[in-house]
């Protein structure tokens, strides 16, 4: 008998069975087909906007998407490197054959992991609790613990034109009835939408009529444990192109065969709001008279140009129109159309914040199948439901991020507490105190859980024991290093056009200065540190008011954060709330007052009378 | 809050009728109880039923009474009013016979708390019809019920409104920055907008500050000298508008020895002292406590006297009054005059000429106070400004941040660091009329920008 089995060999899956099998659970990761493990079937990239510190996060806790997009990625890129240190953010262009391999050398590397090809269809249930999976052969495999990671696989259709085709990505079967089987077991399951562009290949596009997007000059790595693993030199571009006029009319005159337009009238699934197709944004931008495109490569190893921005649910006559009316792209052949997929999720209020289910117990579910989008997203609850159900396992407590301490902490409280309306995508503006979830210091903020929970070993911890003593003794040393305004320093300032200092001031004054930098005081004197201690210094010396700051709104929303909600309340029994908020309390079942304050819906006066009602009836106190 | 509670609703005395209202989930028994007529459990909701108030076999009074049964009532909560006939001792007898069979009577402002409780009003709007009922002038009440309907919601949510676009462009430049069809906001485009904004919140709060004096009235005093004729003004002032000259108690540790309506405005005259008793303001308390009087008033009536020269405590006094408001009047002009006016340093559209025996210039000062508070501009136009001390405090953290913002700016801050300040203000904003929204924001990221794979 399996501790753990992990139902989806997507980024969910393989972390939540690294993370299980790491952790010394008997494992079993069962998956439609073993090729697919790890697989890229939308774009190619990791990381982006806020993403790329998700992944950052993945790895200061133990998990492993960092280090095998570092050793697999075709370029890499600081995004919002001349904004502030918050929102900066890595993204990397992966490659859709390499990164799967490595992906697989890590899984068969892991002694307690079992890897096995299997529909599943059903789930064994006694008294509300799973017990392990039934195969569509009838097969029973048992388990303490079972992960569902199915990402799109449930009820899984392919929208082109007009046609639905009951598959999931590359034609896969889909899983039938499992969803069906969780509606009976009391889920509340939601239909989602969401599509992909076509690839072109590579040798058919003139590039010359493109844009060139390098990766960045300067090395750069997800991992806090690896050295970069490519040469600058050797990184693949991207292009850009833009759509022109015609493309627009073509879309135009064959808007009714979109299957989104109308050529099907049966579609229930919610599209994302920030991914919506090349049609809705003619449509709802019809003053725009070009959009951005991207052509991405996929992988060394093919020819398949990923061309991002174009996604559609057109047929496929109309895909030649629209491909061929770019520039670069007159020629182009496509070697696979675009499309939308329509899936089911279920609604992630059913969850707890360990990712466990409410509806049945020992039943974990992290990815898609949550109801949000992204290969980085999917990783970190994967991750985060692996960890939680070994903790489970072990009969200790779940490990709960709160919204100060990762982004990820912010996407597990955003889904169970708010819901969901169109598929998640994690965004910096979800998170109220970006500047405490950095890129830059995501080991500061998680590799201590990373440690207590056994992903972390002692090695590692060292080093992160060793670079916090670091920060604060160079915090030490700029406060008692004085810089004098001798002549040679009065010239260096004046050729900057920086107001040259009055009197002799500390390097940490000076850093507080928004144009002074460690580089620019180093022409003077050289900080005693590596690079990586005299970044962490350099952003809060620069931003320290900002930080605090955070750190005080952070200690407002602990503090609400303590006042628990007792699990067996019946908000039958509190009176006077309004009855909308009534309804929302009793889906969410918010743990804390701050969750509570966080629902929608739920109004300040709801709050107050539930306080008060709390301290009545338990006699918590304020 | 399960109990049912009964008040008068009219103010107490003599009218030709009054209302008693009662609400909680008992309401409606337990004025069936004491009514003869048809079963008021059995008539629909939100009519009115005629019939008589009963002690047993003693009829008390003829009534109407108004079903309203839950949620469509004022507090959402089952509610009846009984129209009585007026009259203290009827009225009192009825509201007897309600406590007798169950209800409570009301805590002040106990219905609207329970409005709010029960999600029927916002904060804002619960404030609102606190001020309704204390309003005394038709301004007031014009500007509390400006609040009940959302006119002061709808001002904050026009400046959070601009800001959101702001927040929402710079967010989708930190979370899209590989589109560069999307406007790029720099520190450059941010200074004017947010210039723009600052003026906006400046003119909410200096409308405000109207607000609260529609709301408070204008404390005044007048400071003088002995026999420099204080309380004559005083009785002049009141002499005509005797009605509302009360002994009440104001707001903060201030005697209010009568109320002065001018144009809509109330002018709180403040008892320095008790000018009418002793007349000797500045000899009883001296020049120091004097100047205490002037920094807490929002307006200074100093007279002096034509008669007399100007002396030095008085000289001392006028020096500092530069910056207030202040209109200084020169009594007793049907003397000689003794007074050297080219010895006052102040600004000369502020002196007036009064003779109160003789009853010239009352009207003169009156103008000049007009002028002073720019109560005409007030009274033509809808007061819709915030008027609660919480709002305006939100308000003026507001213009703090705003003007750090620009600092910020100054300082070539980056704009993600910018946007953090920006949108603190906004949710701020939204405490106001409790509508802060993540959800809001995130609509309008993708409503107004073109982004997607």
């Amino acid at each position: 008998m399996y501790e753990i089995i992990v139902v989806g060999g997507g980024h969910a899956g393989c972390e939540a069975a690294h993370a299980a099998a790491k952790k010394g659970h008997k494992t079993l990761l069962i998956t439609s087909n073993i090729k697919n493990i790890a697989d890229m079937p939308c774009n190619p990239h990791i990381g982006g906007s806020a993403k790329g510190i998700v992944v950052r996060e993945i790895d200061a806790l133990g998990g492993i998407m960092g280090k095998v997009a570092d050793k697999t990625h075709l370029q890499i890129k600081m995004l919002n490197s001349a904004k502030g240190p918050a929102v900066q953010s890595l993204r990397a262009q992966g490659d859709k054959i390499a990164y799967p391999k490595e992906m697989m050398n890590v899984l068969n590397s892991l002694e307690n992991l079992e890897i096995r090809e299997g529909m599943v269809e059903d789930l064994i249930v006694e008294d509300n609790k799973v017990k392990g999976i039934i195969l569509e052969d009838g097969e029973r495999i048992e388990s303490k613990i079972v992960v569902l990671t199915t990402g799109t696989y449930l009820k899984a259709d392919i929208l082109v034109g007009n046609t639905r085709t009951r598959q999931g990505p590359h034609g896969e079967k889909p899983s039938n009835h499992l969803s069906d089987k969780l509606k009976e077991y009391g889920f509340t399951i939601k239909r989602l939408k969401t599509g992909t562009p076509q690839r072109i290949d590579r040798k058919t596009i003139d590039f010359s009529k493109t844009r060139v997007e390098p990766g960045d000059d300067k090395y750069l790595t997800f991992s806090f444990d690896l050295e970069p693993q490519y040469k600058i030199e050797d990184q693949i571009p991207c292009h850009l192109t833009y759509t022109t006029e015609e493309t627009h009319r073509i879309i135009r005159e064959n808007l009714n065969k979109s299957s989104m337009y109308g050529a099907l009238d049966d579609i229930e699934g919610i599209g994302p709001r920030y991914c919506p197709s090349i049609e809705d944004k003619v449509v709802r931008f019809s003053d725009k008279e070009r959009h951005q495109l991207f052509i991405e490569p996929e992988s060394r190893y093919y020819d398949d140009m990923y061309l991002q921005g174009f996604s559609t649910s057109m047929p496929p006559e109309v895909q030649e129109l629209m491909v061929h009316s770019l520039p670069g792209f007159e020629h182009a052949k496509i070697l696979k159309y675009g499309y939308a997929i329509e899936y089911d999720a279920i609604y992630p209020t059913q969850l707890k914040a360990s990712l466990e289910t409410k509806v049945l117990e020992n039943l974990f579910t992290a990815g898609q199948i949550n109801g949000t989008s992204g290969y980085e997203e999917a990783a970190c609850q994967g991750l985060m439901a692996g960890i939680n159900a070994s903790l489970k396992l072990e009969g200790k407590e779940p490990l709960v991020l709160k919204r100060n301490e990762a982004y990820i902490g912010v996407l597990i409280d955003d889904l169970i507490t708010k819901g969901i309306r169109d598929p998640y995508r994690l965004l910096t503006s979800r998170a109220e105190f970006r500047l405490l979830l950095r890129s830059d210091n995501a080991d500061l903020r998680l590799r201590r859980h990373g440690y207590e929970v056994g992903l972390i070993n002692e090695e590692q911890i060292e080093r992160l024991n060793k670079k916090e003593k670091d920060i604060q003794e160079c915090l030490e040393w700029a406060r008692e290093q004085k810089l004098k305004v001798t002549e040679e320093v009065k010239k260096e300032f004046q050729k900057n056009h920086f107001s040259v200092p009055t009197a002799t001031f500390s390097f940490e004054q000076l850093l507080g200065r928004p144009e002074i930098t460690v580089e620019f005081l180093e022409q003077f004197q050289t900080f005693p540190y590596n690079q990586e201690i005299k970044e962490q210094v350099e952003i809060y010396l620069k931003y320290k008011g900002y930080i605090e700051k955070s750190y005080k709104e952070a200690e407002k929303m602990l503090k609400l954060e303590k006042k628990q909600i007792p699990e067996d309340i019946d908000y039958d029994k509190v009176n006077n709330i309004a009855s909308e908020a009534r309804q929302k309390l009793k889906e969410v079942r918010p743990t804390t007052i701050a969750q509570a304050i966080r629902i929608s819906g739920v109004n300040p006066s709801d709050i107050s009378i539930l306080s008060v009602y709390l301290k009545k009836e338990y006699g918590k106190d304020e | 809050m399960n109990d049912t509670i009964c008040a008068i609703a009219t103010s107490q005395g003599v009218g030709a009728i009054a209302i008693i209202r009662v609400s909680g989930e008992e309401a409606i028994n337990i004025v069936n109880k004491i009514f003869k007529g048809k079963d008021l459990t059995k008539v629909e909701s939100h009519s009115i039923n005629y019939g008589h108030i009963v002690d047993g076999n003693e009829q008390i009074d003829e009534v109407l009474v108004s079903v309203m049964r839950s949620p469509r009532t004022y507090t959402a909560e089952d509610t009846v009013e009984i129209n009585t006939h007026g009259g203290i001792a009827p009225t009192n007898k009825v509201l007897e016979l309600l406590l007798e069979n169950g209800c409570r009577i009301a805590e002040p402002g106990e219905f609207t708390k329970r409005a709010f409780l029960n999600g029927r009003i916002d904060l804002l709007e619960a404030e609102a019809v606190m001020d309704m009922i204390d309003a005394k002038t038709e301004n007031q009440r014009k500007m509390a019920l400006n609040q009940i309907g959302g006119k002061t919601s709808q001002l904050i949510n026009e400046l959070r409104s601009d800001m959101v676009q702001i927040i929402s462009n710079i967010n989708v430049n930190i979370d899209y920055p590989e589109y560069d069809d999307v406007d790029i906001i720099t520190n450059e485009i941010l200074v004017p907008k947010i210039a723009k904004l600052k003026d906006k919140i400046k003119k909410i709060l200096k409308e405000s500050e109207n607000g609260k004096m529609i709301k408070n009235g204008i404390k005044t005093s007048i400071i003088g000298r002995p026999n420099v004729g204080k309380s004559s003004l005083l009785n002049a002032l009141l002499e005509e508008d005797k009605a509302i000259v009360t002994d009440i108690a104001g707001t903060t540790r201030d005697i209010v020895e009568g109320q002065i309506n001018i144009n809509g405005i109330l002018l709180n005259m403040i008892d320095t002292a008790g000018i009418r008793k002793t007349d000797d303001i500045i000899e009883a308390i001296g020049v120091e406590k004097s100047l205490k009087i002037m920094e807490e008033s929002d307006l200074i009536l100093f007279m002096l006297n034509n008669n007399e020269t100007i002396t030095e405590d008085i000289k001392e006094l006028l020096d500092k009054i530069e910056g207030k408001n202040y209109i200084i009047l020169i009594n007793k002009n049907d003397l000689e005059t003794k007074i050297n006016r080219n010895e006052l340093n102040v600004d000369k559209n502020r002196i007036i000429n009064l003779s109160i025996t003789e009853g010239k210039g009352i009207e003169e000062l009156k103008n000049k106070i007009i002028e002073l508070f720019n109560i005409e501009a007030i009274e033509t136009k809808d007061p819709t400004y915030l008027s609660n001390a919480r709002s305006i405090s939100i308000l003026k953290r507001c213009l703090k941040r705003i003007e750090e913002i620009e600092q910020s700016l100054n300082n070539n801050m980056p704009i993600d660091m910018i946007e953090l300040d920006i949108k603190n203000i906004w949710e701020e904003l939204g405490k106001i009329n409790g509508s802060s929204y993540e959800e809001e924001l995130l609509d309008e990221m993708f409503s107004r920008f073109c982004l997607g794979k």
